[in-house]
């Protein structure tokens, strides 16, 4: 059951329109909210005029920052809780503010009865506002001169971490190193997924019940009893089928708001459908980061001491904060290990818009750095990209001394290996050196690890109920959530894998609801194979138990000599099956003098996590006169662990790749330096890599089992995106001797630079 | 939910026009792939609509007497690209439309409503440009035909009055027959883009093959209405196929193009592309005609 590529079990309700989506299940009576945004990058609105607004026929409330009486700032990132105060999350958003610090920030919202008269009074709002000066760069914004963006935060230094091993300046005196420095850059770029974050609010029973397009239902359910000054359990959060979120949806976007808005009429339903050109401007955004490298090498090649610069863009709310740049910062401390390492992280407030979790959570920024930055040192060298990785990356047995993850296996090279096989890389780095001519062939490759999970730095706890019906088959019930990554198939199939039943008795229930689902914090971290396996084999035994104890009742036989096997109870000692699990059930239930209904419920805590490991090679052909980068082959190798279903693991890794396609190539929302104004907040100026701008995608797999994981699983959702743009930098810089060190590589940048490089 | 005023069904070319002289700040709305994005951007929020999407009088391509080509307005990009006529006759302009958005787009988006929006990235205007179209013009006066370049005025402006519908697009005989085309767009992606710039080439060989008899090269992008590159059209005419002659070529553009500055693309970088794409676009043109060269 565990390790076969199984159909997704919501594969049919989906592809016939039957999931439904947060859109398909509204109250029928709702009102619609649309909201105003700040039109300034940074001041204090002085008035807002409702009067031609109000006169909009089928307005029913307009409400503005000012009804905003009660101030109770709350945190939006979507982290466990913490009772520790210094490690709680910044607590700096309203749910409608006067102090606008983005162009897009929150001011008003109008409640309608349909989304033209919201639409309509919207552009009605009169806002006056006082203007201050604003800043929309990291390294401008720590200038002491720069506009101060949140009071308490001197420089707009959101937080500056560092990390030190050896001596760094002591060893860059030795005579004869050889020293690599640059500077790498990375986008802003969205999550942009399918469906738009929506939610709906409404009053029952005395509680706000939310419906809401998220991947962390019982977090949300936190942030609004905060963001509300209610208690927690005053509020009541479902998640239904929901259409992706990559990290976007790892934040509570508009639910305090539909939330305080319901209060706001007395408890009818509030709607807000959230515009694709809002998710990209007041939704979140990956942080780009200015990473600066200096590395000092021996002519042998050996890694003496590095020192690390990284200025993450936070945006103007500190949504998930330093966890990302000391992330990105972790890692680059690992990948190739290094005696002496000096290492800072900034993570710097902005006038832009709101940076959070997106998939890859540093890394596919740091990554980019670092890979492009090593094949710049063995370019130096002048020595084999393959070779040198190998003998440099994180040795089998590495031990991280914070974390406690090893590298158990020699995964890194086996990854290597399969990619080098499959793209013949050794054998094109030779054939297409030197080339002239219009069009030319480069090939490049990265590698990456990844942390499943958040353990030490957070909670990692996961909670599973399991409830056994009269046919012997089982509902279960996770925190954990489907987002579209096929989570529910494979908690479907280690379920099944736990108790000793077939996949068909397993019903996996999509839907979360905090007053009904156990508690998990959600989707994020790549955790939730990995975390839940915990939580259902510790189910999974307890239920167990309750039904051999039950079996022994009806059949006689111990429980030391019974088994569940293929959905019957079977006497090990010679595997007869002496009753099934449907007519236990049955039994069980309706006895007159013992009745049970068999359920269990545990919650587990991880105090563990595991590295993931992998690859990308890829193969281009630059056409240098068209400034373009054509993909022609391309392959990831991810060292997850063992595979659950293998056929869901390779669509998770082509997704991964087509987002680091994008990153890598085309994506970047771009910001007026004039006004602070996102300039291309669409599908169409904001340029998401189609269909048609990738080559067939290959994944590929080492499946060394993980030893910390009941199931050998480790984290698999983010991975697929962290090596794929610096392996397409490295194969443009082999295919044109331009090293490109700021994403995108689309044809504005190639064509300076190859202006620069005299290639055109 | 779309902010419609009113939304008007013509029954007829005539009817159209009568609803629109009554109702003089109407917009006609035909597969709606550009005027409903307007209305939802709030640009024509509350407008009034006349739909001519149901006149199907409006539709299809025919080979008139005097052998031109006559494509209806209404007619689809899919339809365009997919017919027989065109295939045989006027590929590039096939090439071009099936670069428009995506599949789905290009089976609603209309070539009267690309070329009416008056936009200078519109797929089918450079080509139509390289081709010397016609544009027919219904309205309460009757029918009257004017050259493509007459009736693109400025950006988003064209030759339309109050009560005029587009009702066909020309292609004469003379513009075509003999000539071998090539569209190339270049945009920052391979499916669902705008050009960054577009360029169309017809050429008309010699007999044997080794002299461009005659070529028109057109532009998408490289100014505010779709334009002809005149001086590089003069350049190559009665010149022989060779690099020096695209090369040439490709250094008149920048005679003729005036590309702007804005965030989509810096003016430097669309003169770059437009002098690599018109020579490309020339190369692929006259591969067409049968000549083999390097590219």
């Amino acid at each position: 059951m565990v390790g076969k590529s199984i159909p997704r079990v919501d594969a049919f309700d989906k592809v016939t329109g039957r999931a439904k989506y947060v859109e398909d299940i509204l109250p029928q009576d709702t009102l619609v909210a649309r909201i105003y945004h700040s039109k300034i990058a940074n001041g204090l609105v002085k008035s807002i005029d409702t009067t031609e607004a109000e006169k909009v026929p089928g307005v029913v409330k307009i409400v503005t920052c000012f009804d905003v009486t009660e101030k109770h700032y709350y945190p939006t990132a979507g982290h466990p809780w913490t009772l520790d105060v210094s490690h709680q999350d910044i607590a700096d958003r309203l749910v409608l503010t006067d102090r606008v610090r983005f162009v897009g920030d929150d001011v008003a919202a109008v409640i309608a009865e349909n989304d033209v008269a919201a639409d309509q009074a919207v552009r009605l709002l009169k806002v006056e506002y006082e203007e201050y000066p604003f800043v929309l760069k990291p390294l401008e914004a720590i200038k002491p001169e720069a506009p101060q963006i949140h009071d308490d935060f001197k420089r707009n230094i959101l937080r500056v971490t560092t990390r030190e091993k050896g001596n760094y300046e002591e060893a860059i005196k030795e005579q004869g190193l050889i020293r690599v420095e640059g500077w790498y850059s990375t986008p802003i770029v969205q999550h942009c997924h399918i469906e738009n974050h929506i939610c709906t609010a409404r009053t029952e029973n005395g509680k706000i019940v939310i419906s809401s397009s998220t991947q962390i239902p019982h977090i949300v359910r936190r942030i609004v009893g905060q963001a509300l000054g209610m208690d927690w359990g005053k509020i009541r959060v479902i998640k239904p089928f929901i259409g992706g979120g990559f990290g976007n949806k790892q934040d509570a976007l508009y639910e305090p708001l539909c939330a305080f808005l319901t209060l706001q009429v007395g408890g009818r339903p509030v709607t807000i459908n959230v515009s694709r050109e809002e998710t990209f401007v007041s939704n979140r955004v990956r942080h780009p980061f200015n990473v600066h490298l200096i590395s000092h090498l021996r002519a042998d090649g050996t890694l003496v001491a590095r020192k690390v610069a990284i200025y993450s863009n936070q945006g103007a709310y500190a949504s998930h904060g330093h966890s990302i740049a000391a992330k990105g910062m972790g890692a680059l401390a690992q990948l190739y290990p290094c005696e002496h390492f000096s290492a800072e992280a900034y993570t710097v407030f902005t006038n832009t818009p709101v940076a959070g979790a997106m998939r890859g959570y540093g890394i596919p920024q740091t990554m980019f750095a670092e890979e492009s930055h090593i094949e710049d040192i063995i370019k130096k060298l002048g020595e084999n990209s393959l070779n040198w990785r190998r003998n440099h990356i994180m040795p089998v047995g590495f031990e991280d001394t914070f974390s406690k993850n090893v590298h158990h296996y020699d995964s890194f090279n086996q990854c290597f290996d399969k990619a080098n096989a499959y793209l013949d890389y050794e054998k094109k780095v030779e054939l297409y050196k030197n080339q002239t001519g219009e069009k030319r062939r480069g090939v490049g490759m990265a590698a990456f690890w990844y942390n499943t999970a958040v353990w030490p730095i957070a909670l990692e706890t996961s909670s599973c109920r399991m409830i056994l019906n009269q046919d012997g088959s089982l509902q279960v019930q996770l925190g954990e959530t489907e987002i579209g990554q096929g989570a529910d198939t494979a908690f479907t199939q280690m379920v099944a894998h736990a108790v000793g039943v077939t996949i068909d008795k397993v019903y996996v229930i999509s839907n979360q609801d905090t007053d009904v689902t156990p508690y998990s914090s959600g989707s994020y971290a790549s955790r939730q194979t990995y975390v839940a396996g915990f939580s259902i084999t510790k189910t999974a035994q307890e239920l167990r138990k309750k039904i051999l104890d039950v079996g022994y009742r009806y059949t006689r036989v111990s429980v030391d000599l019974l088994d569940i096997v293929d959905n019957n109870l079977v006497r090990i000692t010679d595997n007869k099956v002496v009753m099934t699990l449907a007519d236990l059930a049955n039994a069980s239930l309706y006895d007159t003098d013992f009745s049970q209904h068999i359920s269990a419920e545990q919650t587990a805590q991880a105090k563990s996590n595991a590295y993931s490991f992998g690859c990308c090679f890829v193969e281009v052909e630059v056409d240098i006169p068209l400034c373009k980068v054509e993909l022609i082959d391309i392959i990831n190798v991810h060292d997850c662990g063992t595979l659950i279903n293998p056929a869901l693991a390779e669509a998770q890794v082509h997704g991964g790749m087509s987002m680091g396609i994008g990153f890598a190539l085309s994506e970047n929302l771009l910001i007026d330096q004039k006004t602070g104004k996102v300039l291309n907040d669409n599908l169409l100026d904001y340029k998401l890599a189609t269909f048609m701008d990738h080559p067939d995608l290959e994944a590929q797999f080492v499946q060394n089992a993980e030893p910390t994981s009941p199931y050998g699983t480790k984290g698999l959702g983010e991975p697929p995106t962290c090596p794929v743009a610096p392996a397409i930098r490295n194969a443009v810089l082999h295919a044109t001797g331009i090293a490109i060190n700021d994403l995108p590589l689309n044809p504005h940048k190639l064509f300076e630079a190859f202006k620069e490089g005299g290639l055109i | 939910m779309y902010d419609i005023g009113n939304l008007y069904e013509a029954t007829s070319i005539k009817n159209a026009i009568d609803l629109l002289c009554e109702h003089p700040k109407a917009h006609i709305i035909a597969g709606g792939s550009d005027v409903l994005v307007q209305m939802r951007e709030g640009k024509l929020a509350g407008v009034d609509l006349v739909s001519i999407y149901k006149l199907d009088e409006m539709r299809g391509i025919t080979i008139t007497d005097d052998k031109s080509i006559r494509i209806g307005s209404l007619t689809s990009f899919s339809h365009i690209t997919h017919n027989k006529i065109i295939e045989e006759n006027l590929y590039v302009l096939g090439e071009a439309v099936d670069q428009v958005g995506g599949p789905q787009v290009r089976n609603i988006g209309t070539i009267g409503g690309n070329t009416c929006n008056g936009v200078t990235s519109a797929d089918s205007a450079s080509t139509l440009f390289a081709l010397d179209a016609m544009i027919e013009i219904t309205g309460k006066n009757g029918v009257r035909t004017i050259p493509i370049s007459e009736f693109y005025i400025s950006a988003g402006k064209v030759a339309l009055e109050v009560g005029d519908v587009q009702t066909a697009i020309i292609i004469p005989h003379k513009s075509y027959d003999g000539y071998s085309g090539y569209y190339l767009k270049y945009a920052m992606r391979n499916a669902m883009d705008i050009s960054t710039l577009g360029c169309s080439v017809n050429v008309k060989l010699s007999a044997d093959k080794t002299i461009i008899e005659d070529a028109r090269i057109a532009f998408g992008v490289a100014g505010p209405i779709p334009l002809r590159a005149k001086t590089a059209e003069k350049r190559v005419k009665s010149a022989p196929i060779n690099e020096q002659t695209f090369d040439t070529f490709a250094e008149s553009i920048l005679e003729d193009i005036n590309p702007r500055d804005s965030w989509r693309a810096t003016k430097a970088f669309r003169c770059h592309i437009g002098k690599s794409i018109a020579k490309r676009a020339l190369e692929k043109a006259i591969q067409r005609a049968g000549v083999e060269t390097h590219v």
